[in-house]
């Protein structure tokens, strides 16, 4: 039974001492703590209401061999002393089972300083009522009703809070801690016509509970993307120009980021992997990751090695600048790590985005409709159609027929098919409309040519 | 490599073996149970029920011939909920002890305005039930040597089959869950969930060195680790994740267009998982948020098509011996002979449908809140011979394998994306297409299925499904059928 559990510096000193007490040549430790809720309002009633409290310690032991150093991982929710001691002898005479690695290792040095406030949580949204927030829910959901009698149903409104304090010690002599917090609101309303039901959403997330959009703003947002699409119906097969909204965008920068993560590069498993410092898409496109974006979603004053987080150019005029890397793929690589390693407290850290965008351009989002005589607006893409060893395409869409630069009916059970490569240089419209929702972001895009495969 | 600890033989687990894990490691004995319970129901109320998890999971990975690293996990926590007509609250902690499980059930209960006296509870043990997975050694007792020594055998022989062959990455996952469910009627149900899953995925490369594909091969279930380490299970999965790659760096783009489609056995049964069985859980026709709401008796497939959920498959990766509901899983007959005649239900659901619950009740683990989930969802066989069928189609795709689908289960429409096709020409098996994405419209899907094989098969136990941000695993199955008129999602008009 564990009455007696430590506190978070105490517990990952403790991890990285023991480890190195049972014959690890180096250590790290990273515990997450978190307390959270989410609701969801549907029907004007509660459906759920849930409340957590969760910590997880996660280990990582190195141990010497020859040639390089032997990994393992071990994880577990239970902070009690002599379960700590367990685990990190367990995590060392684990690694003693696995090959020695050349590149396996912490990095040297270049650890965080001084850590920046940025703005990742607001001290007087840790008195946020539950109530408040499910009244938040219950105000987007009845914006949607209102919108239009033919929103007669819904999946519901969701509302979430949750406050986080990340806390990581290194036997390379690093130790430091944040504090985060994350709050979402979520709306999904359902519109009928006839025998036809359509779905859809609209949601905001931020650090801070005064930076949400406002709950009937989402509400109403939600009810006219679930409207527009009703009367959808398949198009012909055809190639056209297809538009991306930013909601739907934000998934080729996300297709990107694990393209030009470093771990796919080493292993060639990237149609990207020769490509760096090439002209991989239209001069339109410049990609940006920065951990110290204040109050972003992505942002950490450092990364799962300790490493202080920056800002990177990935894509600079549709030229490939940057992987995202930690330090063990920058090893295998001949690089530096670029501050992208990314840790689940559980897990092994990997390379992985912070906050990435493609930067907006300064045309409106209705401009680029006007523009395309005839075309493929996308609202919604579903699949995993995506193959980033060779860049191929193809996935399941809905949205928007465009026909003398209007929206003229709704369109669904139609596929969009491709390649990323080519589609990221046949980019020749970017939008002003940047669209944060999570800690990856996209503007409207335009893709000049792609296959529509419908009746 | 070897490890001179052989696991010690120790008799088959079960579900009574569970309750007592909780009970000797946590404290948490019948009384504690009866007590948090009663308090959880201290205001008007429909039900309570505690969820107690406790797993292990391990896995070995191996990439560039190396095993670089090995991890293991082990998460422990308890799920409180308490139910009030559509309302359901729910609070869980890592923290097992009966402390924090009466905070639980006070925080749980307040989406509850009413209050009324409590009633009491005695919660008994359940009998024994039948264990449809018994291992006699849990995946992760088996030594990590054991583990190693696979992959890196593996490799050699993935590596010796074709010198096209540049990259293998293996991994072995094994997993062994403990679960004990208390309910307010003063059932207690444990259950002891072993899985173990191997995973193979290469990487080839032309002798030009200017085309790399992928090939994967995945294989699992609810048994014996010792069975993964067998050759003759896992060489023919390497066989086949060498072939899928090879074939792919012939693979010709795919065409795009509405055209007859052959699915082959086993694994293409995803697509009854996406167009039809998220379709038919409970909980969104409940809420008539799903295209089937309300359909019950109607024709929504051709004569001869029959679709069943089995969780009673013993060993199977969608298995379960009970649902994380406490409910023993059953065999629900969900469309006979091409008409709809059943819901998944969970017990929230079930009560509110007025029906049974079906053994669907199912959750990621001890953090979130149940809901109707499949199992093992298939088609039963047919009579037509499978070649027949490919030779009834004069120009179409042969689909025999596929990486995943999506459903929007509102509009009914559904995605599934093809990781090994080929094009049919003339009732002819022809080129290999690159990867496509088929995509149809759940409620006729169905009703376009002209022919069905003899050859029923289940894919090998691979299948995650993800559900309202919670993953579980299922199982799903076909035999060779032909569907008319599917839209495929390649770039060649």
């Amino acid at each position: 039974m564990s009455a007696a559990t430590l506190a978070g510096e105490e517990a990952v000193a403790r991890a990285v001492r023991k480890a190195l007490d049972a014959g690890a040549h180096s250590v790290d430790a990273a515990l997450s703590e978190g307390d959270s809720f989410e609701a969801r309002v549907r029907d004007r009633e509660i459906d759920y209401v849930k409340q957590a409290r969760e910590r997880v310690l996660g280990i990582r032991a190195f141990v010497a061999g020859p040639g390089g150093l032997r990994t393992a991982i071990t994880s577990t929710s239970d902070l009690a002393p002599d379960t700590i001691d367990r685990m990190a002898a367990e995590t060392v005479a684990l690694a003693r089972a696995t090959a020695p690695d050349p590149a396996a290792g912490l990095p040297e040095d270049g650890f965080a300083g001084e850590l920046p406030d940025l703005g990742l949580l607001a001290p007087e949204d840790r008195n946020v009522s539950v109530e408040a927030r499910i009244e938040e829910a219950r105000r987007a959901e009845a914006a949607a009703r209102a919108l239009d009698r033919r929103i007669t149903n819904s999946e519901g409104s969701q509302v979430g809070s949750g406050f986080r304090r990340a806390t990581y010690a290194s036997s390379a002599g690093f130790a430091g801690s944040y504090e985060s917090a994350s709050h979402s609101l979520y709306c999904e309303p359902l519109a009928r016509e006839g025998e036809a039901m359509q779905r859809d959403y609209w949601m905001t997330a931020a650090r801070r509970l005064g930076a949400l959009e406002d709950a009937g703003a989402v509400g109403r947002r939600a009810a006219e993307r679930a409207l527009r699409r009703l009367g959808a119906r398949p198009v012909a097969t055809c190639e056209v120009p297809v538009i991306f909204e930013p909601l739907v965008a934000r998934s080729l920068l996300g297709q990107l980021a694990g393209c030009i993560s470093g771990s796919a590069v080493y292993r060639d498993a990237t149609f990207l992997k020769d490509r760096l410092g090439d002209a991989i898409a239209s001069e339109l496109v410049t990609v940006i990751d920065d951990g110290r974006l204040p109050g972003g979603l992505g942002s950490r004053p450092f990364d799962g090695e300790g490493l202080p987080t920056r800002r990177n150019v990935i894509v600079e005029a549709g030229r490939l600048r940057s992987w995202l890397l930690d330090s063990y793929t920058a090893r295998k690589l001949g690089l530096h790590s670029t501050g992208n390693a990314s840790r689940g407290a559980a897990g092994a850290p990997g390379p992985g985005p912070t906050n990435l965008w493609l930067e907006p351009g300064r045309i409106g989002p209705e401009e680029i409709v006007r523009r395309t005589g005839r075309g493929l607006l996308v609202t919604e893409l579903i699949g995993m159609g995506f193959n980033p060893v060779t860049g191929d395409y193809s996935r399941g869409a809905a949205g928007l027929w465009i026909e003398d630069g209007k929206p003229v009916h709704a369109v669904e059970e139609i596929t969009i098919a491709g390649n990323l490569g080519d589609m990221l240089a046949a980019i020749d419209l970017v939008g002003s409309d940047l669209v944060w929702i999570g800690a990856i972001a996209a503007p409207t895009l335009r893709v000049a040519r792609m296959t529509v495969a419908g009746r | 490599m070897s490890d001179p600890r052989a696991p010690s033989p120790k008799p088959a687990p079960s579900g009574a073996d569970a309750a007592a894990f909780f009970r000797e490691r946590f404290g948490v004995d019948e009384r504690a149970l009866s007590r948090v319970l009663g308090s959880a129901l201290e205001r008007r109320v429909d039900g309570a029920d505690l969820f107690f998890e406790y797993g292990v999971q391990d896995s070995v990975a191996l990439e560039e011939g190396i095993v670089k690293s090995g991890d293991r996990h082990v998460e422990q926590g308890v799920g409180v909920r308490v139910v009030a007509g559509e309302r359901q609250g729910y609070a869980h902690s890592d923290d097992i002890t009966v402390e924090s499980l009466e905070l639980a059930a006070a925080t749980a209960r307040t989406i509850s305005e009413g209050s009324g006296p409590a009633p009491p509870v005695a919660v008994r043990p359940a009998p024994p039930g039948r264990d449809l997975y018994p291992v006699a050694t849990a995946p992760t007792d088996v030594p990590v040597a054991h583990k190693v020594r696979l992959l890196e055998e593996i490799d050699r022989y993935a590596r010796a089959r074709d010198p096209r062959v540049v990259q293998v990455m293996a991994s072995v996952v094994a997993q062994q869950r403990h679960v004990l469910v208390a309910t307010h009627d003063g059932a207690s149900v444990g259950d002891l969930r072993p899985l173990v899953r191997l995973n193979v995925q290469v990487i080839a490369q032309d002798a030009a060195g200017r085309r790399r594909e992928l090939g994967y091969q995945g294989m699992g279930g609810r048994y014996e680790l010792e069975r993964l380490l067998e050759p003759a299970a896992w060489r023919p999965l390497v066989d086949e994740a060498v072939r899928i790659a090879l074939l792919n760096l012939e693979a010709v783009p795919c065409p795009a267009g509405a055209m007859d489609v052959v699915l082959g056995p086993g694994w293409p049964g995803i697509l009854l998982h996406e167009a039809i069985g998220h379709g038919l859980e409970g909980d969104f026709n409940r809420k008539k948020t799903s295209a089937f709401a309300d359909r019950l008796g109607q024709r929504v497939a051709a004569p001869g098509v029959t679709v069943v959920d089995d969780g009673t498959l013993p060993g199977r990766r969608g298995s379960l011996n009970v649902d994380d509901e406490g409910t023993p899983s059953q065999r629900t007959v969900l469309i006979e002979d091409g008409v709809l005649v059943g819901y998944l239900q969970d017990r929230l659901n079930a009560r509110l449908m007025g029906v049974r619950p079906t053994g669907n009740g199912r959750r990621e683990s001890y953090a979130h809140l149940p809901m109707p989930r499949m199992t093992n969802t298939f088609m039963l066989a047919g009579s037509d011979d499978p070649q027949e069928i490919v030779r009834s189609v004069s120009r179409g795709l042969y689909a025999v394998s596929f990486g995943g689908g999506q459903v929007d289960i509102t509009s009914g429409k559904f995605v599934f994306s093809a990781s090994e096709a080929y094009k049919i020409e003339d009732g002819r098996i022809g080129a290999p297409v690159k990867g496509a994405t088929l995509i149809g419209n759940g409620p006729d899907v169905l009703t376009r299925v002209s022919r069905i094989g003899h050859d029923l098969a289940l894919d090998q136990g691979v299948g995650t499904c993800g559900k309202d941000g919670q993953s579980v695993p299922v199982g799903v199955g076909l035999p060779t059928i032909r569907v008319d008129g599917l839209t495929v999602g390649g770039t060649e008009t």
